[in-house]
């Protein structure tokens, strides 16, 4: 989970490219057609540094969609699904690893008397 | 609490109106996201890993009734209807959309509530003790010297783009509540033999990379030359402060490099400059701020009403109260200390819904104030005794009563890998996870004041370095690992923690804490000894010895 | 590159040059226009430069003290301070202790990464030339320069500041402020 931005650009196995999304910062993955897409599944994913440089290329030809653009691991499921590599890729795509807060207040955590 | 007046909220409206044409001109790509971020985060606008987070100010950790109420509309409107309050008197929002921002920072404005500098390289959210102006130990309320400065720094023409971000802390009692000992400046308010009041002024304490206790760089400082000084501390830091290397950017590093005696040879010359020139502040100024501060209506009352003699009575009442509550300056007053941090839930957060009971419950019972503190819990400071049993009522039906506070599981910690683009591990799951163990209320009140302090990253978020135990997670090969230091403390001694020995995994966290604590009972001199003090008499090598013997 | 200097777009009078041509030659300066100099190029040529008619502009680099500029302001036409990016804001202190200490009346030029989001606080440190980087940004100028008009701390700059302005009004009640928060808010 080293940061993202500072990584030399070394492929080992595969990977895709991700960002956020400008307007709302939700995370985006970069397909094969040139745009971005909110699922991962639609991720182009890569094997090689040329590739995912030249994916990285055109991620950063317009900041007004998404920012942050950094190659990140992926790993091919069964039924070649795409899942991601590391954990934090992980939390970015399944969200926080703990319940959130609830809308309702918890119930009172003394103990009785 | 402070009240702003129509030049504040002139201000308030400008700055609003000034992001949402930044925030149009980034959505028309007029903006490059390099010449943006700055700019947001000047507003308090992070980008974290799902989403934009929003970091707004509660300046010197005081809030009325209304401004909480309309946090919660924010966390219900804006995001997912919860905040999480920081370790420097803010409160975060973390799934807010860039587009709504504007519209989110416009609603807060019409109370008078903001982002502005909660990030970037400027003067940030100047913060004291949560206690202030209730507490009987104060020499002044902090929170006059902390406006005087908020107003100072806000949007000051030429420390806006500093080497890096520059945090002060204030505290009028000698109990430090608010950190100054690890702050960039820390302003220490007493009085010299002649009555006078002034300031310590400390520099150069910090944690994140290369942690510092702060220096003093002179023992009394007349509060009337307080912004003279502070210019003179930021004149030399901008010009001279490195920024070739944003990890030796922080004033600290400079004060290290060229030696606090020469740093304060630098101040003190440039003092000399402007210290009678237009930033002094004279007695009618003063005056006029601490006007601004309104004050309860206090009533006459006794200490120990018969209403909270007749609930002692009630053991977990009983045991909230000695744990909650804490003496006020007036008689029949008490300052009530609300934990966030009820067993297994993340440390700080607090749901919509709880943020409104809160408010309630100030305007009902404590004059319509709440404070916030560097610990991550909020406060109620003037709450008459008589209502302390019908505020517990309430409060225990929302959630609010947990009595733990400064207890091992009142854990201070960072969002961490959950949230944060910076962290390199979770600090939240391992809270959870720790305070589960210890959720025994008896064990805990056995185990005495403790406090535990996780950070996700070398960035320090969690004020590891100075946690009784201090708890930092760090990436090794793809996993989380945590380093774990004992005896660091925040207050007045304020320390950094010595390191105990390899770091462990994730999972094996939780056991070693509770083999510290083992170890800790063992070895105390009495039960009257607590945690920090231990460990400084044997220092960490027993711990080392029992904890690692068996893992 | 576009010149505002208060508040007005302007031909830039003063010629820029450099220290060394693409070829490694050292320019020759111009006759009889103003020219601005790096403090290297100024240096040298400090005694061609004393017996010539022409108005000299100096670029004080922005990691030299600025209190060194001293000498050399008698026979200056024109400052310029510089600012690397925008990020970098060492030469805000140096404008405000060029104007309030050094006591330098004549003009004060920003020149480098000069972004609209800065022009403001560029002019209350004391700059009164702008060399924007952006086109646009310069079209901005009157609109940047005024999206403020509460200023909470004193500079040299002359504009009002609320250190002073606020006394002797009295503060509302919090509970009359939380009534009208609440008639605000409905």
């Amino acid at each position: 989970m080293a940061a993202p931005q500072q990584q030399k650009l070394k492929v080992n196995g595969t990977v895709a490219v991700t960002a956020n999304r400008l307007t709302d910062g939700a995370v985006v993955w970069r397909t094969a057609a040139g745009g971005w897409s909110t699922a991962l599944g639609d991720a182009a994913v890569v094997t090689t540094a040329p590739e995912a440089i030249a994916l990285l290329e055109g991620a950063h030809k317009r900041d007004t969609d998404a920012v942050g653009a950094y190659v990140a691991p992926v790993i091919l499921g069964e039924n070649g699904a795409i899942l991601p590599g590391n954990l934090r890729e992980r939390i970015r795509v399944n969200g926080v690893t703990f319940e959130l807060p609830a809308s309702e207040p918890p119930a009172s955590t003394l103990p009785a008397a | 609490m402070y009240v702003y007046d129509e030049f504040d909220r002139a201000f308030l409206a400008e700055r609003v109106a000034d992001f949402r044409d930044q925030v149009e001109r980034r959505l028309s790509g007029a903006l490059t996201e390099d010449e943006f971020k700055p700019l947001r985060l000047m507003n308090g606008v992070y980008l974290q890993l799902h989403a934009y987070m929003l970091r707004i100010a509660i300046p010197y950790g005081t809030l009325s009734s209304n401004q909480l109420r309309r946090m919660a509309h924010v966390a219900r409107v804006y995001d997912r209807g919860y905040g999480h309050f920081t370790t420097r008197q803010n409160i975060q929002f973390n799934w807010i959309k860039l587009e709504d921002l504007p519209q989110a920072m416009a609603d807060l404005a019409e109370v008078g509530v903001h982002g502005i500098q909660t990030s970037g390289n400027c003067i940030r959210n100047v913060t004291t003790d949560q206690w202030a102006g209730a507490t009987p130990e104060e020499f002044d309320d902090p929170r006059i010297w902390a406006e005087i400065l908020r107003q100072y720094s806000t949007f000051h023409p030429e420390f806006t783009y500093l080497p890096r971000k520059f945090k002060i802390a204030i505290t009028a009692a000698p109990k430090d509540r608010a950190a100054t000992k690890v702050h960039d400046v820390g302003l220490r308010l007493h009085r010299n033999a002649e009555g006078e009041l002034g300031f310590e002024v400390l520099v150069g304490g910090g944690l994140g990379r290369t942690p510092f206790v702060g220096k003093s760089i002179r023992p009394f400082l007349p509060v009337r030359h307080v912004l003279s000084y502070i210019e003179a501390i930021m004149r030399v830091y901008n010009q001279f402060g490195r920024r070739d290397n944003i990890y030796k950017a922080r004033i600290k590093i400079l004060v290290h490099e060229i030696g606090a005696e020469a740093f304060a040879e630098a101040v003190e010359a440039e003092w000399a400059n402007i210290r009678d020139g237009a930033l002094k502040l004279t007695d009618e100024i003063i005056d006029d701020i601490r006007a601004r501060f309104l004050y309860p209506d206090f009533a006459k009352l006794e200490d120990q009403p018969a209403e909270l003699t007749a609930a002692l009575e009630d053991p977990r009442f009983a045991a909230w109260y000695r744990n909650s509550v804490h003496k006020h300056k007036v008689p029949g007053y008490s300052i009530v200390t609300i934990s966030l941090k009820p067993v297994g839930a993340p440390p700080g957060d607090a749901t919509a819904d709880q943020m409104d009971v809160v408010a309630d419950l100030a305007d009902a019972y404590g004059f319509h104030e709440i404070r916030v503190g560097h610990e991550q819990n909020l406060c109620l400071p003037n709450v008459a005794q008589m209502d302390l049993p019908e505020l517990w009522r309430q409060l225990d039906a929302a959630g609010l009563a947990t009595p733990n506070v400064n207890h091992i599981s009142d854990i201070i910690a960072c969002p961490g890998l959950d949230y944060c683009a910076l962290a390199n591990a979770r600090a939240i799951p391992v809270a959870q996870e720790i305070s589960k163990r210890f959720a025994d209320l008896d064990r805990s009140r056995g185990i005495g004041r403790l406090h535990v302090n996780i950070s996700g990253c070398i960035n320090a978020c969690g004020h590891h370095h100075v946690g009784h135990i201090g708890i930092l997670g760090v990436e090794k090969n793809g996993q989380e690992f945590y380093q774990i230091t004992l005896g660091g403390r925040a207050d007045e001694h304020a320390q950094l923690g010595t390191l105990l020995g390899p770091a462990v995994s994730y999972d094996q966290v939780p056991g070693l804490i509770e083999d510290i604590v083992d170890a800790y009972l063992e070895l105390r001199s009495s039960p009257k000894e607590l945690f920090v003090d231990t460990v400084h008499r044997l220092g960490v090598e027993p711990f080392k010895e029992r904890v690692y013997a068996t893992h | 590159m576009p010149l505002i200097e208060n508040g007005k777009l302007v031909e830039d009078r003063f010629t820029r040059v450099a220290d060394q041509d693409e070829a490694g030659q050292v320019p020759p300066l111009p006759a009889s226009t103003p020219v601005l100099l790096s403090l290297d190029r100024y240096l040298k040529e400090a005694d061609a430069l004393a017996n010539a008619y022409v108005e000299v502009g100096l670029i004080w680099p922005n990691n030299k003290p600025i209190a060194e500029i001293a000498p050399y302001l008698p026979r200056l036409a024109l400052v310029a301070l510089h600012f690397p990016t925008f990020r970098d804001g060492r030469a805000y202190s140096q404008a405000r202790l060029l104007r309030e200490r050094l006591g330098w009346k004549g003009p004060l030029r920003a020149t480098g990464n000069v972004l609209r989001d800065q022009f403001l606080i560029m002019s209350r440190a004391g700059f009164d030339q702008i060399v924007p980087s952006k086109e646009a940004d310069a079209q901005a100028f009157d609109d940047a320069m005024h999206s403020y008009t509460v200023f909470y701390q004193p500079t040299g700059d002359g504009r009002k500041s609320l250190l002073r302005a606020r006394l002797g009004r009295a503060a509302t009640r919090l509970e009359d402020q939380a009534s009208k928060d609440r008639g605000a808010a409905a």
